[in-house]
Parts: C-alpha cells; sequence; structure tokens
C-alpha cells in the first residue's frame, strides 16, 4: 500500500523550478532515503509534502488525503524533524514537548508518560527542565526526534537529522528510527548526506538532482544501475561532480560571490 | 481549545521570563508623564485644558498597551527566523485558532503591562473620579490590546525579517499614537488632522477609556465601543487571511 503518492509535481520560484515534474511513491513501512546536491530540491518537496508549501502544479497523497485540498487531516498524519532548529529556546525541554503535545490534541494522562519515556529514550530525561537554550545542537537534536515521535505519526520525515551530530549521536538515533519503523510500521523518509547511513537503514533510495528524479530503487539496483561500485559512486556518477551552491533560492549578492569564487 | 491555551500560555511563559523586558516597557510611558506631562502641565492648565497629567494619563496607559501588543504580535517574525514557526504550522491547528491564541497571548501580556502603567499614574497624581468605572476602562483597554495584537501579527504574517521593523513602527505604530489624541485634545484641529483622528481607531479608544475614567470626552461611548469592535472584525479578517497565505 502506497501511503505517500507524488504525481507530477512542479514548485516553481518565480521561473527558476525547484522541484521539477517529479512522481514517487513511498510504501506503507518504507525506509526511504531522499538523495541529493544540495540545492537538488529535497527540502522544497518535503515543504510541500508536509503543507509548508504549495506545489505549483501537480498532486500529493499523504496517507490517502489530498496535501494542498486537506492540510488539515494530513498534517495529523506526518511528524517531521527540520533541517534547521525549530525549538522554542525560551521553553524547557518539557515544555517543547508539552506544546507539542497539545497542539496535536493530545490530553495530559496520555501524554505525560509518553513525554517521560521518549525524554529517557533520547536522554534528556534528566535536562528535562533546563531551558533548551543551553543545550548543544545534538541535545536540540534529539528533542526536535523525540518532539517529532510524540503524536505516533505515521510517517516521520527527517530532512538532514544527523547535521552536525557526532558518531555517538548518530548511532543513537538511527538504531532508535529503525528500531522505529520494525516496532511501530512508522514510514521513514529522510534526507541525508552520509551515503553509510543510507546504507545502514533505507530500504528504498531515490536520487534527485536539478529537481529531477534520476533514479528510484533498492541499494543494490541504484549502483547496479548506474555501474558503480558504492553507493557513494553511484551517487557521484549520476549527479556529477561539480560542487553545488548551498542554497538553490540564495540571493543575487552571494550568487555573485560564489561566481567569482568558483573562477 | 487547547491548543489556543497552549499558545496563549507560551506567550505568558516568554514575558513572564523576560523581567528585563518587563521593566524596560515601562521606561518610556514613565518619561512620556514625566517630560510631556509635568513638562505641559503649567501652559495646559493656563490655556483652560485643567491638570494635564489627568488628560494625558489614559492617552499613555492606551500607548503602553498599544506598543507592547504590538511588539508581541511581531514576535511572530522571530519566531519565524528561529523557525519555531513551522512547528506550530505543520500541526494540525487551524490557522484561525493559531491567530486567536497569538492574539489572546499578546494581548493578555499588555493589559498586565497597561496596569502596572496605570498604578505608575497613580503614583504620578492621576486620580480616576469614579472607581466603578473601571471596569469599562478595562474594556477598552482589553478591546485596544487586542485590536493591537492582531494588527502584529497580521502584518508579521508575511514579513521575513526585522528589517521592516523600523518602517513599521515609524510610519505606523508612532502615528497611530500621536495622531490619537492621547496627548492633546481632539478640538479645532486643522482640517486634515481632524480628518486623520477621526479615521484612528485608537482616537476612539483614548477617549473612550478618558470617559471610563470620568475625564472629558469627545465622542458618545457607544460609537467608541463599535468602532473598536468593528476594527477588531477587520483587522482579525485580514489576519486569518493573512495567515492561509504563509509559506513557507
Amino acid at each position: 500500500m502506497e501511503i505517500i503518492e507524488i504525481k507530477n509535481i512542479t514548485k516553481k520560484f518565480k521561473d527558476f523550478a525547484a522541484v521539477d515534474n517529479i512522481s514517487l511513491t513511498v510504501k506503507k513501512g518504507d525506509v526511504f532515503a531522499f538523495l541529493g546536491p544540495n540545492g537538488a530540491g529535497k527540502t522544497t518537496t518535503i515543504k510541500m509534502l508536509t503543507t509548508l508549501l504549495k506545489p505549483t502544479k501537480g498532486e500529493i497523497f499523504l496517507d490517502s488525503h489530498n496535501v494542498a485540498e486537506n492540510p488539515h487531516e494530513t498534517r495529523k498524519s506526518f511528524g517531521i524533524v527540520f533541517q534547521d532548529p525549530s525549538l522554542d529556546n525560551e521553553l524547557t525541554a518539557y515544555e517543547n514537548m508539552q506544546f507539542h503535545a497539545a497542539l496535536y490534541g493530545l490530553k495530559k494522562d496520555v501524554y505525560q508518560n509518553r513525554i517521560i519515556d521518549l525524554l529517557k529514550l533520547v536522554e534528556l530525561y534528566d535536562r528535562r527542565d533546563s531551558f533548551v537554550k543551553f543545550f548543544s545542537g545534538g541535545m536540540k537534536r534529539r528533542l526536535e526526534i523525540a518532539r517529532g515521535l510524540l503524536h505516533h505519526p505515521k510517517v516521520l520525515f527527517l530532512d538532514e537529522p544527523t547535521i552536525g551530530l557526532d558518531p555517538q549521536t548518530r548511532n543513537l538515533i538511527w538504531n532508535y528510527i529503525n528500531n522505529l519503523n520494525k516496532a511501530e510500521d512508522v514510514t521513514i523518509f529522510f534526507t541525508t548526506h552520509h551515503m553509510e547511513e543510507v546504507e545502514r537503514i533505507a530500504k528504498t533510495v531515490a536520487i534527485i538532482d536539478h529537481g529531477k528524479i534520476l533514479i528510484v530503487g533498492t541499494i543494490d539496483e541504484v549502483i547496479r544501475k548506474a555501474g558503480a561500485k558504492t553507493l557513494e559512486d553511484a551517487f557521484i556518477k549520476l549527479t556529477g561532480e561539480e560542487i553545488r551552491d548551498e542554497k538553490a533560492n540564495i540571493g543575487l549578492s552571494q550568487m555573485k560571490i560564489n561566481q567569482k569564487l568558483n573562477r | 481549545m487547547i491548543a489556543i491555551y497552549i499558545l496563549w500560555l507560551r506567550q505568558l511563559k516568554r514575558f513572564i521570563r523576560k523581567k528585563a523586558s518587563i521593566v524596560g516597557a515601562i521606561g518610556q510611558p514613565i518619561i512620556f508623564l514625566l517630560a510631556i506631562g509635568f513638562g505641559l502641565n503649567p501652559i495646559f492648565s493656563k490655556a483652560g485644558g485643567g491638570n494635564y497629567i489627568q488628560f494625558l494619563a489614559p492617552g499613555i496607559i492606551v500607548m503602553t498597551v498599544l506598543f507592547t501588543s504590538i511588539f508581541t504580535g511581531l514576535e511572530i517574525i522571530w519566531d519565524k527566523q528561529f523557525g519555531f514557526l513551522k512547528e506550530t504550522f505543520v500541526a494540525p491547528v487551524k490557522r484561525i485558532d493559531i491567530l486567536i491564541g497569538k492574539t489572546l497571548g499578546g494581548a493578555t501580556v499588555a493589559m498586565i503591562q497597561g496596569f502596572l502603567v496605570f498604578l505608575i499614574t497613580l503614583i504620578a497624581g492621576f486620580r480616576p473620579e469614579n472607581i466603578w468605572s473601571l471596569p469599562l476602562a478595562f474594556l477598552f483597554l482589553l478591546l485596544v490590546a487586542i485590536l493591537s495584537s492582531a494588527l502584529g501579527a497580521a502584518i508579521a504574517a508575511r514579513l521575513e525579517d526585522m528589517q521592516g521593523f523600523p518602517l513599521i513602527f515609524n510610519f505606523m505604530v508612532q502615528p497611530l499614537f500621536f495622531l490619537s489624541g492621547a496627548i492633546f485634545p481632539l478640538k479645532n484641529l486643522t482640517p486634515i488632522l481632524d480628518f486623520i483622528t477621526k479615521i484612528n481607531p485608537f482616537s476612539y479608544a483614548v477617549d473612550g477609556l478618558r470617559y471610563s475614567f470620568g475625564g472629558l470626552s469627545v465622542f458618545p461611548i457607544g460609537v467608541s465601543l463599535s468602532v473598536l469592535v468593528v476594527s477588531i472584525v477587520i483587522i482579525f479578517g485580514v489576519g486569518v487571511y493573512q495567515f492561509s497565505k504563509v509559506q513557507m
């Protein structure tokens, strides 16, 4: 059964097509790695999947809800860990979790225990009453992951969840995500630049570049089709060796600086 | 309902934890009371206007509530920059509920500040004529708080960063206050100033508050209340529309 169906979506920012007529399906229970160089269109796609951006063209179904037409119902079905931090620094770890629980309409007797369990799991229980502003990058990430799981989502989106984390924390997070997928059948849709993370847990891989899907398949299929030895080789073969700008929608001045640097 | 409550609670917690900004926000009203209030009092009395502190105090209280509410509404820009707004916007909460929660949170914070400044005006010598009119005064302040808070949120919804802030402050917030009859009586004005003050909803707020405290007023109380309620409905409608258009 397909839990995500993307049908011919395009997202244009003025004349620039960040996502250019892509179609994808993700099966329920899959661990789907969505890969691509910087500025390929990964985050834009995730934003459209999670109701933050409206596609210029095309339709998306998530858990059988039409995302554009029925954003409210769609939002109940997924959890997300954003690429950039999205915590309230002036609240404590517990309060951030509590805020989330209330927004998702959980009852106090339900969420209290669940928050405690999740905070223990990401090893932040002892720091539950500390303000988030005093947390390290890794602690914030762990808290965000715990928060994304609080309302039992059917699909969990993780946009570069392990960026800037030490190997210990990465290990903890992927182990947990793997267990979550196996034990609770949560569909995982994630992006990363670490190919070893993909090899470790992904069941399906898609590579996107310049807003277009280049390939979809299992890790073995992708490596075979690309005629490469490893996933990293396959990735470079498919997307080229040229270095990309950090963001597709950077300002004009930054583009000029980059052009000068690239010369 | 619980979503509205938690949004309101967050606003309140943030306010209570920022002790410095609570003190900071009463600095400006104090300067206004001292410099303008006591400074212009002799000349105002001589011109036959009566005690100027008595006249100015309601204006200063409205100013406090107006500024605090708009700033709290504008905090949405920070939420955007620090990524927290995304967390709110991917949650299954209706946009109108987010706006209501934000507005009520900002309004509550502003009411607390307004009450603090009210106490300060009492120290400065302001005397409400009738203690029984305080509930009506409270109602006027609440309407001001809701109107300004919704206004701040509606503006902030479509701004990307704080760069537009001086523009908003100098060309909207300040004129709303200075052209409201808060510091001068709305009588014998030049036609253009007369017109501007009459289309400014905060003129009716200041006037209504002055009436509640037993001072002289220009507009009938029913007119003032209606103008404020209608303004809230309009601004709230704009806010809901703006929120529905937010893309991140």
